[in-house]
């Protein structure tokens, strides 16, 4: 894949998490004590309440892309080499998969009552 | 750290002068020394005395062993640049009294190998100019033709002339904090040479150089520090031409 669409969907993922963190956020505020937010039987609710599952699994996998492309760009301009910038792709991606993989079933089993 | 005055023969700055400086030295030769070494001279100066002018005091009455690289003495050559008090310059543009300083350090430019003392080897930055295609890219040619020159309006010229200003001193590179650790990266010397080129409407090479500048450890790779265009001496300012060329790659721009 060429670097600009590599950029294009880091500069995308992050303008369109900050817009849906900021709905998260205002729907902590707006519909509960915002201290409240953490509360175990909330955090089931919001899993349960099947669009706000959906956009907290848009929030997992925007952020898992976007970060983990941050963290290969601070990778590759620490250290450069054909084996490690091979080595780092590899390893973000993988990263990239296994922590959208570990979020999602989470959203999933608790969204299916499996607690 | 080693301290040696000026010897009683003539110097080619005026004897007459009151006024005197420390000239601190990076002395380095790679082929011996394990780091570099600071030694102190001591010059007088005048109001127009330039650092490279006190560097040659220097090599011509107290150590002839200085390496420096120069030849046109006005900013047009490119080949005097060094970090003079921490900051990347042009010794031949630089007056000693502009600095306000009464020890003057001069150090070879960061992120380049030192050949010696205060000489650098610029092989990276002219293969990444080179890289660049620095040249007007299309079929016919004002030579071969017999219809008539590519003209072009103010505004036309006015998209990339500053950057035709560039000597390649390489003093962005040397400012630049990616190339302190990215040794792939193109560097803003040759970025900027992309975008004079991308700019110029008589180019059709567009495609071609932005396909190059394209790459994981192109364009994409400044940060914006802004430090390339701080440190020109010719009033370039590779930092937004690297912008003006994202806009062509983000599509922004055609």
């Amino acid at each position: 894949m060429r670097e600009s669409t590599i950029m294009k969907i880091h500069y995308g993922t992050a303008l369109a998490a900050v817009v849906l963190v900021a709905v998260h956020v205002l729907f902590r505020i707006t519909m509960m004590n915002y201290e409240d937010s953490l509360a175990y039987e909330s955090v089931i609710a919001n899993y349960k309440y099947v669009p706000y599952a959906i956009m907290l699994e848009l929030i997992l996998v925007l952020l898992s892309v976007h970060g983990f492309n941050g963290l290969r760009v601070i990778l590759l301009e620490l250290k450069q080499g054909r084996s490690y910038e091979k080595a780092v792709t590899y390893g973000c991606i993988a990263g990239m998969v296994g922590l959208v993989a570990f979020g999602s079933r989470t959203i999933l089993m608790a969204s299916m009552g499996m607690t | 750290m080693s301290e040696v005055t000026l010897a009683e023969e003539q110097s080619s700055t005026e004897v007459s002068s009151a006024q005197t400086i420390i000239l601190r030295i990076a002395k380095f030769n790679p082929e011996h020394d394990s780091g570099s070494e600071f030694v102190d001279f001591k010059v007088p100066y005048e109001r127009w005395t330039t650092v490279l002018d006190a560097i040659l005091d220097v090599k011509k009455h107290l150590d002839h062993s200085v390496a420096v690289r120069y030849s046109c003495r006005q900013a047009s050559c490119g080949s005097c640049g060094m970090k003079i008090n921490g900051r990347p310059r042009l010794a031949c543009f630089t007056k000693i009294s502009e600095l306000n300083s009464d020890v003057v350090t001069v150090e070879p430019m960061n992120n380049y190998p030192i050949v010696r003392d205060l000489v650098v080897n610029f092989d990276r930055m002219f293969a990444n100019h080179k890289k660049m295609q620095p040249f007007i890219i299309r079929e016919d040619s004002e030579v071969t033709t017999a219809t008539k020159e590519f003209n072009q309006t103010p505004e036309q010229l006015e998209e990339y002339i500053q950057f035709a200003n560039c000597i390649k001193c390489g003093l962005c590179n040397s400012a630049c904090p990616t190339m302190a650790t990215d040794s792939s990266f193109l560097g803003p010397q040759a970025l900027g040479q992309a975008y004079h080129y991308v700019a110029d409407n008589r180019d059709k090479g567009k495609n071609s150089r932005l396909k190059i500048i394209d790459d994981s450890h192109g364009i994409w790779r400044c940060h914006f520090a802004g430090s390339c265009s701080q440190v020109c001496p010719k009033g370039v300012d590779p930092a937004m031409g690297i912008q003006l060329l994202r806009g062509y790659l983000l599509g922004f721009r055609k």
